[in-house]
C-alpha cells in the first residue's frame, strides 16, 4: 500500500530508533522527557505499533492530549442529539464512535434501543443521500470533530443548499484545535518538553496555525503523520531542537501539510461557520472561542434553530478525573475508576469510549509495560 | 420458476407452497430423503464415534455479494462448524424466512447456489421449512441451516487441549469476507474488487486431521469477530497466553486498504473460508505443508504460538519490537455480515 508501507517499514523504523536513542543519550535527561501528542490518532498509533515500548526505558513519557473529538464531546451534545432523535419523523445520523458516548441519562445507542431513530454513517454525504432517499423524514447529521472534519461537513451543507434539500440539517458540534491546545498549555504545571502537532488538522489549517506554541509557551513543535516512521521522525526533530536550544514549528508531514494549509478547505470553513464563543468540553470545562456554529445565512439547515434547542440541563462537571488525564497530570491507570467502574464496555468517561481516547487505548493495547 | 414474486400464499401450506417446494426445493436439492416429503429425514449413523450437531442463522445484507451469496454462506457456515470440530459433515436442514415480494428468480439463484456448495462440501440437504412474512417484517431472505456429521472414534479436538509451545496456523488471508461484503453494500463507494472467501472447509480440515492426528489440538473458522475473537476464546479455554507475529498474518492488500480507511483492524473482520489450527510444535512444519498443498490452503502461514500458562490473553508482537494486547472487539462493528 503506497504511502503506508514505506512509513511502516521495520528497517526504516530501526534506523530512526537508533538515531533517537543516540540523541536521548546525548541529552541525558535527569527525568523522562514529557512529550505531548495532542491528537487521538497519534495516541492510537503509538499504542497500536507498540512504539512506547521501543524507546530506552525511562527516557520519554508520552502525555496524551485532548485531541480525541469524541472524548471531549460534552454530555449536553449527546442529550440534545437524543432529544432530536426521539422526535417523530426525525432520523439522527452520526459517526459510529459517537453512539456509545454517555449522555446525562443514556447514550445514543441506548436511546436507539428504546426506539429513537439513530443511524451510523461513514461520511456526511451518506446523511445527505439519506435525505434524498427519504424526503418524508427529517435527516439530522450530528457533526463532530476538529478542523479535520469541518470541511467535509461544510461542503456537504453547501451541496444541500444547492440541491435545496429542505429535510436535511446539521447539529453542529465542531470544535477548534488551537483553542484546546491553549487551554491545556495554559493550565498549571504542564511541564512539557515538546509537542507533536496533529497532522490532519495541520493539513487543513497549515503548520503556521501552531506558531503560537513556540512563541507563547517556548516549546518545540513538530507536525507529524500517523505511521511509525512519521512519529519517530517527529520525535527525532523535537530532540534536535532541544539539543540546539531552539523552539520552532517544524513540518514533519510534508507529504500532506503546507505552511498555509489547504485553501479550498479553509474557504469552505470560512463560508459556513462562525465562532460560537464559549463551549463546553468534557473533562476540560468551558473554553473560550473553542467551537463553531453555522452562519446565520444557513439558519434553515441548523437543526438547533429548526427544531428549537432544548435548554441545557444544568448538570455540573462529572466527578471524574478525565480532565486530569487530558492535561497529562494523571496517567490512565492511575485513575481510581480505570478498568474497574470505567471500562470500554461500560464507560463512565468518554476517554474510555473512542479507540482514540487515551484510556481506551491503554485498556485495549495494554501490553507488558506501560508507556 | 422464473418471473414472479413470493406471496403470502407461498407460505400458506396450500397449493402455491406445494408448487414452490416441488418445483424449486425438491428439484434443485434433489435428495431422496427430501423427496419423501416426510416430517423428518432418516439417516444411517456411522459405526462407532460420535454425532456432531450444529446450527447457524444467516441474515447477511446484501444477499448476493462478490464471491458468494446467502445460500452458499448458509451451507458453508454450518459445514465449516462441523468440519473444524472434527466431524465429517453428512446432512443439512434449511429453514427459509422469506419476505413477501421477494423475486422468485433471486430465490432460485440462492437455492441453486446452496446445492452447488453442498455438492462441493459432499453434504446432503435432507430437510427444510419455509415461512413467508409480510413485506417489511423481514429483509428479503433469512436462512437457518442445521447440520450433522460423524466424529470418528478417537478424534478429540478442543481449545482446552492447547499446551504451551503449540503453534498457531491460519489457512489463508484473513478478513476477505468482511471487507468484500462491506464493499458490496456500496456504502464505501470504493469498489475495491474483493471476493468473499466463502467456501467449505471440510476437505481441508479432513486433510489436516489425517496428517496430524492427536497432534492437531483445535481448529476454528474465524467468522464473526474474526481472528481476534477466536484467539481470545482459545486463550480463555486453554489458559495460555497466545502470541501472534503481526507480520506473519496474511492480509490482502485490498483488505488492509479498506481497514486503513475505516479504522478497522483486519484481525477483527470475519472470514468464511479460513481456518485457524493449533498443532503440536513437532508437527507444525508438516501441518503447514499439508495446508499449502491443498487448493484451499495455498496461502497458509504459521502465525504464532502458545506461550506460558496462567495468562489467558492474546498478544500481538509488532515488527518494531513492541507488543500490544489483542482484545475482544466490543459489540459488532459490522452488523449483518453473515
Amino acid at each position: 500500500m503506497r504511502y503506508v508501507d514505506e512509513y511502516r517499514a521495520p528497517d526504516a523504523v530501526r534506523v530512526l530508533l537508533d538515531r533517537v536513542s543516540g540523541l536521548l543519550q546525548e541529552i541525558a535527561p535527569a527525568s523522562p522527557l514529557q512529550i505531548m501528542e495532542f491528537c487521538g490518532g497519534h495516541t492510537h498509533a503509538i499504542f497500536r505499533f507498540g512504539l512506547h515500548q521501543t524507546l530506552p526505558e525511562g527516557s520519554v513519557e508520552w502525555v496524551h492530549g485532548p485531541g480525541c473529538p469524541v472524548c471531549v464531546l460534552p454530555r449536553e451534545s449527546i442529550d440534545t442529539a437524543i432529544d432530536l432523535a426521539r422526535r417523530p419523523g426525525v432520523t439522527l445520523t452520526t459517526f459510529g464512535d459517537v453512539l456509545r458516548v454517555p449522555g446525562t441519562r443514556q447514550s445514543l445507542l441506548q436511546a436507539a434501543a428504546e426506539g429513537a431513530d439513530v443511524r451510523v454513517v461513514y461520511s456526511p454525504l451518506d446523511a445527505l443521500a439519506l435525505a434524498r432517499e427519504h424526503p418524508d423524514r427529517e435527516i439530522v447529521f450530528l457533526a463532530i470533530g476538529f478542523e479535520t472534519t469541518m470541511p467535509a461537513t461544510a461542503l456537504t451543507l453547501l451541496q444541500a443548499v444547492r440541491e435545496g434539500l429542505g429535510n436535511f440539517s446539521l447539529l453542529c458540534r465542531h470544535i477548534t484545535t488551537p483553542a484546546a491546545v491553549r487551554a491545556v498549555l495554559q493550565g498549571p504545571d504542564p511541564a512539557l518538553d515538546g509537542v507533536i502537532a496533529p497532522g490532519h488538522v495541520a493539513t487543513v489549517l497549515g503548520s503556521a496555525a501552531f506558531d503560537f506554541i513556540p512563541r507563547d509557551y517556548r516549546l518545540p513543535v513538530v507536525v507529524s503523520g500517523f505511521e511509525p516512521v512519521d512519529l519517530l521522525h517527529a520525535l527525532e526533530r523535537l530532540l534536535l531542537q532541544r539539543l540546539e536550544g531552539r523552539c520552532a514549528v517544524e513540518n514533519g508531514y510534508a507529504r500532506a501539510v503546507r505552511e498555509q494549509g489547504l485553501p479550498p478547505a479553509l474557504d469552505a470553513i470560512g463560508r459556513v461557520y462562525e465562532l460560537r464563543g464559549e463551549a463546553g468540553w468534557r473533562g476540560l470545562g468551558r473554553i473560550a472561542d473553542s467551537a463553531v456554529r453555522l452562519r446565520t445565512e444557513y439558519a434553515d439547515f441548523d437543526a438547533e434553530r429548526r427544531f428549537g434547542s432544548r435548554p441545557t440541563p444544568a448538570s455540573g462537571e462529572e466527578p471524574l478525573p478525565c480532565g486530569e488525564v487530558m492535561r497529562g497530570r494523571l496517567r490512565p491507570p492511575q485513575c481510581p475508576w480505570f478498568g474497574t467502574r470505567c471500562r470500554p464496555d461500560a464507560p463512565l468517561g468518554a476517554l474510555m469510549v473512542s479507540a482514540e481516547g487515551a484510556c481506551a487505548a491503554y485498556h485495549r493495547y495494554r501490553g507488558s509495560s506501560a508507556p | 420458476m422464473t418471473g414472479g414474486r413470493i406471496t403470502l400464499a407461498h407460505g400458506s401450506g396450500g397449493r402455491a407452497m406445494g408448487e414452490l417446494v416441488r418445483e424449486l426445493f425438491l428439484e434443485v436439492f434433489d435428495d431422496p430423503e427430501l423427496r419423501r416429503l416426510d416430517d423428518l429425514a432418516r439417516l444411517e449413523p456411522a459405526a462407532g464415534g460420535r454425532l456432531g450437531f450444529t446450527t447457524d442463522c444467516h441474515v447477511i445484507t446484501p444477499p448476493i455479494f462478490p464471491g458468494g451469496d446467502i445460500g452458499r454462506l448458509a451451507v458453508c457456515g454450518t459445514v465449516n462448524d462441523l468440519a473444524v470440530g472434527g466431524a465429517e459433515p453428512q446432512a443439512l436442514s434449511c429453514g427459509f424466512v422469506l419476505e413477501e415480494g421477494l423475486e422468485l428468480a433471486l430465490l432460485e439463484r440462492i437455492v441453486r447456489s446452496m446445492k452447488a456448495a453442498a455438492r462441493e462440501a459432499g453434504v446432503r440437504i435432507v430437510a427444510g421449512d419455509t415461512k413467508v412474512v409480510r413485506r417489511g417484517e423481514a429483509d428479503r431472505i433469512y436462512i437457518t441451516t442445521a447440520g450433522v456429521g460423524w466424529i470418528a472414534a478417537g478424534t478429540a479436538l478442543g481449545p482446552e487441549r492447547i499446551r504451551p509451545g503449540d503453534r498457531l496456523l491460519v489457512s489463508g488471508p484473513v478478513g476477505d469476507h468482511g471487507a468484500a461484503v462491506l464493499d458490496a453494500r456500496g456504502e464505501l463507494s470504493m469498489e475495491v474488487g474483493l471476493d468473499s472467501d466463502c467456501r467449505p472447509l471440510a476437505s481441508l480440515a479432513r486433510a489436516l486431521l489425517a496428517a496430524c492426528g492427536p497432534g492437531l489440538r483445535a481448529m476454528r473458522d474465524p467468522t464473526r469477530g474474526g481472528l481476534t475473537a477466536v484467539l481470545n476464546e482459545f486463550a480463555r479455554h486453554c489458559g495460555c497466553r497466545l502470541e501472534v507475529e503481526e507480520e506473519a498474518v496474511p492480509v490482502r492488500e485490498a483488505v488492509r486498504g479498506v481497514c486503513e480507511l475505516l479504522g478497522l483492524d483486519p484481525f477483527d473482520l470475519p472470514c468464511e473460508g479460513v481456518l485457524l489450527a493449533v498443532v503440536d510444535p513437532a508437527q507444525a512444519g508438516q501441518a503447514l505443508e499439508v495446508l499449502r498443498s491443498h487448493p484451499d490452503g495455498a496461502h497458509a502461514q504459521l502465525i504464532g504460538e502458545a506461550g506460558r500458562a496462567g495468562e489467558p490473553e492474546v498478544v500481538v508482537r509488532t515488527p518494531y519490537g513492541g507488543q500490544r494486547l489483542l482484545d475482544q472487539p466490543l459489540g459488532d462493528p459490522l452488523p449483518r455480515i453473515c
